[in-house]
């Protein structure tokens, strides 16, 4: 084959990964931005520029309230779970004890837990302690997935720091918690906030508990506020609406991830690929 | 390597200082065992609280006949949810349960096709995209963040907007296919039995290529050159050390990816929850259990057949534990 066939292959095929990934949300953007009957013309470029979906969204409702109840559950976890992690990787990583690959393989084996598994007894749970219909059984119930996955990251970050650097804490007497804190803490910034970041969308983006522990409108997370949007009847699904809501929670995650892309790579890899 | 057991090494001197070293060493592991525990009982609590209690109670209540409104007051009826003979007498009878459920039978047939399907695809094209993020090239940085997006949008908010895509008479999927010729006429993608679960797969395949593409990446990038420049130099044909070269080295990293993909899609259940609602072509287990749990007021019935989920994706875990034969004891690689 010719050079240059070889090369036009190749770049055709970044085009339709680029396109293939990027599509759908850019026509998502498009379809948020249109009002009226435009919404049902299909376009590939844009052809109007209205900003009357997001006023919707964002105006009446109570929209507005579900984003800061999912920022507040998030943000709430990501905090537990980091700081129940940091000391549990000290533990498990430069900590020699009977049981350690055990407690290793059980937080393992949790962290592949089909929610569906819990749901009954989560449930009748959150019902005795009076949290159903409050932020506190998602922030509870979410502990299921992000403390598993930050414990395990956390740990295999951890456990490839080199020794001395604890050593001469350990000279001087250094209780395990000040060598945490003071040692460990500053040189795992990094890995803090890959997987701080990764447990931020694993909450924001989570379904099925939101779903069931919450039935109240004001008390929703976004991913089920979205799910339920409905217009005037069955038959009226109001499109633009539902796209600039998603759009809307959609674009600070992006632009997250866009930042820290390296880090989350690694910290996605992290957790899949290295044992 | 990790092994942090004393921090003072053995000295050539004088005896006692040495005994008094191990003295102060084994004070020490112990000081630092104690403190293990106690870092680890409050992560140990919670996940004892928010998994295996709960649990244990959904096992329970799959051996009971709890109902929604009813839940204290379980009783507990055996294997009753999962498998009874009704005796009409004369020798007749009948079977019911879980187990003999049409319904439960026809939500596993579609989460093994939809999960052998969509993890198939996504492994090949993860492959494919995987190689092309390996090549050099200009703008790769920003193909790869591309590759990030589909990534990063909640599944709720693919499921939104591939369904608007999907629409049948405004959405863009048709128009294109009728554009360039493949469609004669519009399809109802998520509503028409034969296409419904095709729509869940291509939603599931657009949103979770770009991780199986990463997780290979990984592996690629752990080849080391040299391999090329051997195979170059050789003047053996790219595609053959791909075959020969490259696929046997990355064969552990695609295992791995295949597996953590395969136990997410066989708990599907935001996506077709809210891509196609209430369609017997697509309901996978997840959606079954959640059904029975909440909707149709068969809370018993719903556990069991939690249960029997969690037994699948338990025993694949077990394997995916054993395959990537993972390092547990923290010894390093």
């Amino acid at each position: 084959m010719p050079y240059v066939v070889k090369r036009t292959g190749f770049y055709a095929l970044v085009v339709f990964i680029v396109l293939f990934s990027i599509f759908p949300f850019y026509y998502a953007i498009l379809t948020s931005l249109k009002s009226g009957t435009a919404l049902f013309q299909v376009n590939y470029l844009p052809v109007d520029f209205s900003l009357s979906n997001y006023e919707g969204v964002l105006s009446n409702g109570v929209f507005p309230t579900n984003i800061l109840n999912s920022v507040i559950v998030a943000v709430v976890v990501v905090a537990i779970s980091l700081f129940l992690a940091v000391t549990a990787a000290y533990a498990l990583s430069r900590i020699n004890f009977a049981g350690r690959g055990l407690l290793l393989l059980t937080i393992l084996a949790v962290s592949m837990f089909p929610q569906i598994a819990v749901l009954a007894g989560l449930f009748e749970m959150v019902r005795w302690a009076g949290v159903y219909n409050t932020l506190f059984s998602l922030i509870f119930a979410y502990m299921i997935f992000t403390l598993p996955f930050t414990v395990w990251v956390l740990t295999t970050f951890m456990r490839d720091l080199p020794i001395e650097i604890e050593e001469a804490a350990i000279v001087d007497g250094a209780s395990p918690f000040t060598i945490v804190m003071r040692v460990f803490l500053p040189l795992m910034w990094p890995a803090l906030v890959t997987t701080g970041l990764l447990a931020f969308i694993a909450a924001w983006n989570e379904f099925l508990f939101a779903l069931t522990f919450v039935s109240n409108n004001s008390t929703r997370t976004v991913p089920v506020a979205i799910a339920l949007l409905s217009g005037a009847s069955e038959q009226e699904i109001p499109w633009g609406t539902i796209m600039a809501a998603s759009v809307i929670v959609t674009v600070p995650l992006i632009v997250l991830v866009l930042i820290f892309q390296r880090k989350i790579i690694s910290g996605l890899t992290a957790g899949g690929v290295k044992g | 390597m990790a092994n942090v057991q004393a921090g003072v090494p053995p000295t050539d001197k004088a005896l006692d200082v040495e005994r008094k070293g191990a003295l102060a060493r084994s004070d020490l592991s112990r000081q630092r065992l104690r403190s293990a525990w106690l870092f680890l009982t409050p992560m140990l609590l919670v996940l004892a609280l928010v998994a295996g209690w709960p649990l244990l109670k959904t096992i329970w209540f799959s051996l009971t006949n709890a109902s929604l409104a009813d839940l204290e007051g379980a009783e507990f009826v055996g294997l009753r949810n999962y498998w009874e003979y009704v005796d009409y007498g004369d020798g007749e009878g009948e079977y019911f349960g879980l187990l003999f459920d049409p319904q439960w039978w026809n939500a596993v047939y579609n989460t093994v096709y939809y999960s052998v399907i969509s993890v198939a695809i996504e492994t090949v094209l993860g492959l494919v995209f995987a190689l092309v993020l390996n090549a050099e090239f200009k703008g790769r940085g920003f193909v790869r963040a591309a590759v990030l997006i589909p990534w990063a949008i909640p599944t709720i908010v693919s499921a939104k907007m591939w369904a608007w895509m999907m629409n049948d008479q405004f959405g863009i999927l048709n128009d294109m296919l009728m554009t360039v010729g493949i469609l004669s006429a519009p399809i109802a993608w998520t509503a028409n039995p034969d296409t419904a679960m095709w729509a869940v797969i291509i939603v599931d395949v657009w949103k979770t290529t770009p991780f199986m593409a990463l997780l290979i990446l990984a592996g690629l990038q752990m080849v080391p050159g040299d391999v090329y420049e051997a195979a170059k130099i050789d003047g053996i044909h790219p595609v053959k050390v791909f075959w020969k070269v490259t696929l046997p080295l990355i064969r552990p990293a695609i295992l791995v990816a295949v597996i953590f993909r395969a136990l997410d899609a066989l708990r599907v259940f935001d996506l077709i929850y809210v891509l196609t609602p209430n369609n017997t072509q697509t309901k996978s287990m997840s959606v079954f259990a959640q059904e029975n749990l909440f909707q149709f007021d068969k809370f018993a019935y719903g556990s069991a057949a939690s249960t029997l989920l969690f037994l699948v994706i338990a025993f694949i875990t077990l394997f995916y534990i054993k395959v990537a034969r993972l390092d547990l004891g923290g010894r390093g690689k």
